[in-house]
């Protein structure tokens, strides 16, 4: 269906398109420079935009002075791990709401939406008791569990929402060939199901990466992720624009670059099917 | 079509996820309600006593109460207005055809990717520094006074930050549901002599309606607890001016170590998230039987 648009409509479109993006991409951008000057630079005025002597002196010093690698680590750890638990779990519930589904489905999906929509207030107190009893404070494993927790109804809805999709019929076929459940989930539907898993692995990864409530709350050093290490910048002595730079791009060019894949998935996980 | 055998494998695969939600859910949630009946601080531990809703009416008639619910709306319906409004003009944007229309996109969702503590930071030093940040600079090159933006108006200064990340959501979402919008119902429109303004207010806006909802329901659920983005750049200061309702019950249970005023927040906070709960899971239930 093409649009009749002309080419001067077409131009303007470009220069007003190109003059939003880059706004709203600045503060980014900003922080990518000045990642790479020398902090009398970072804080020049005017400000330096492109012409200065780049340097990488910043990146290293990060890695030396506080042990960046250990937070990156710790962060895969979380998010990867949460991620991995959740659809241990979440996989076999969602394929028998999809497959299977009896009159109360709808209510357990209904359900386990409304866990997410508790405001995490609600219940920090007793989680943070409980972890400081169970000696999971600042542990890696406590935090997996938090935010495998956190993030497992969105994972059973988008799982639900692609299954959902496969056709019933192929299964009854194989059903009628005689093949077991295990060669029936093993054969028919998990080839079909994998582009839906790996878009619910990738929306995850990002929610548990950015995920500032629990991983601030919950860790002190040992455990603290990326986002609980950028934190730590915020105290107010001294200027360290260059290597809060420095930082603040490591931290999030691995989701960016993941999540500028996953555009699409990206809206229907957030909206639980909502809107496709 | 299932079969009896069938439904009965398919509880026992639903169980570990619906049974590990639960405890998760329910557990905390009795506690909390236990606590904010209690007279509970960790300083002074082993003078727990049942006070009735004490904590709650003290909460409730506490000032910094009163300011951080304020706030709290202010905080909810700013970033909505901007990020809705916003986000249909963008969506509209970048339905159209121009160079580059690819990279841009990429461009405006990438505030959402970045994680809550380093737009904070970013914002709060880089950009809205009074002597060093760029906003500063930009008002000194126009004579005018640099503005102290997180001293001055902290709760404003939170706003734009956090409408900044959620922008993208509001634009992504209303993108995805305007170019589902029939082709031909716009060309028919036009060819009957509907201008952009009346097309846009007739056809496109209607259409838009559900995802517009959509979004709004889910940005409020994120938005009341709002907390990474308070704690880097204000604090919730000066005084009470960007502290909202999470932030309070933050305070309350980690800084001051009062179990029970900070349970009773929770509680109170855990109310008004289901007001707006109860319209999304209404929506969403409808769209699950169509």
């Amino acid at each position: 269906m093409a649009r009749r648009v002309s080419a001067r409509q077409k131009l303007l479109f470009t220069v007003i398109g190109w003059a939003i993006g880059l706004f709203l991409f600045f503060p980014i951008l900003w922080t990518l420079l000045t990642s790479f000057k020398t902090e009398g630079v970072a804080i020049a005025s005017p400000p330096v935009f492109l012409f200065f002597d780049w340097t990488l002196e910043n990146y290293w010093e990060v890695q030396a002075r506080s042990d960046y690698l250990r937070h990156f680590l710790n962060s895969v750890t979380i998010s990867f791990g949460s991620t991995l638990v959740g659809l241990l779990l979440a996989i076999p519930a969602a394929w028998a709401m999809a497959f299977a589904p009896s009159p109360r489905t709808k209510d357990v999906l209904m359900w386990m939406l409304s866990t997410k929509m508790l405001p995490a207030v609600g219940v920090l107190v007793p989680i943070y008791l409980l972890f400081r009893d169970w000696n999971l404070l600042d542990t890696r494993i406590g935090l997996v569990m938090a935010l495998t927790l956190i993030n497992l109804p969105i994972i059973v809805w988008m799982l639900y929402t692609y299954f959902k999709e496969i056709p019933g019929d192929i299964l009854e076929a194989a059903r009628m060939d005689g093949a077991s459940l295990g060669k029936e989930i093993f054969y028919v539907l998990a080839p079909m199901a994998v582009p839906g898993i790996a878009s619910t692995i990738l929306l995850n990864i990002i929610l548990a990466w950015n995920e500032a409530f629990w991983t601030l709350n919950l860790t002190a050093a040992d455990a603290a992720p990326l986002t609980a290490f950028i934190a730590s910048y915020s105290s107010p002595e001294g200027l360290f624009w260059a290597k809060l730079s420095a930082a603040s791009t490591l931290a999030i060019a691995p989701i960016l670059i993941l999540g500028w894949f996953s555009q699409r998935q990206l809206v229907r996980g957030l909206t639980f099917g909502a809107v496709k | 079509m299932a079969t009896l055998h069938t439904r009965s494998v398919a509880r026992f695969m639903m169980a570990p996820a619906v049974l590990v939600l639960l405890a998760w859910m329910i557990i905390p949630l009795a506690m909390t309600v236990y606590f904010s009946f209690l007279r509970y601080n960790l300083l002074m531990p082993g003078t727990e006593q049942w006070v009735g809703f004490e904590n709650y009416s003290y909460f409730l008639t506490d000032p910094a109460f009163n300011t951080a619910l304020i706030n709290t709306l202010l905080l909810v319906g700013g970033v909505l207005l901007i990020t809705v409004v916003g986000g249909i003009f963008l969506a509209l944007l970048l339905d159209q055809p121009f160079f580059g229309q690819g990279i841009v996109r990429l461009l405006v969702i990438a505030p959402f990717l970045v994680m809550p503590t380093v737009s904070a930071l970013v914002w709060k030093n880089m950009l809205m520094h009074p002597v060093y940040g760029l906003f500063a600079w930009i008002a000194k090159s126009f004579g005018a006074q640099p503005l102290d933006w997180l001293a001055v108006v902290p709760l404003f200064s939170v706003i734009l930050i956090v409408a900044w990340q959620w922008l993208p959501f509001a634009t992504l979402i209303l993108l995805t549901a305007l170019q589902s919008l029939d082709e031909e119902q716009k060309d028919a429109a036009g060819m009957d002599g509907a201008g952009p303004v009346s097309l846009f207010v007739h056809i496109v806006l209607p259409h838009l309606a559900r995802a517009i909802t959509v979004v709004v329901l889910i940005e409020t659920i994120f938005l009341l607890s709002v907390f990474a983005e308070i704690l880097v750049t204000t604090n919730g200061g000066p005084g009470y001016e960007s502290t909202n309702l999470a932030y309070l019950v933050y305070v309350l249970a980690l800084l001051q170590f009062d179990v029970g005023g900070a349970s009773a927040g929770g509680i109170i906070a855990v109310i008004l998230a289901n007001i707006v709960a109860f319209f999304l899971i209404r929506l969403i239930g409808k769209n699950l039987e169509a």
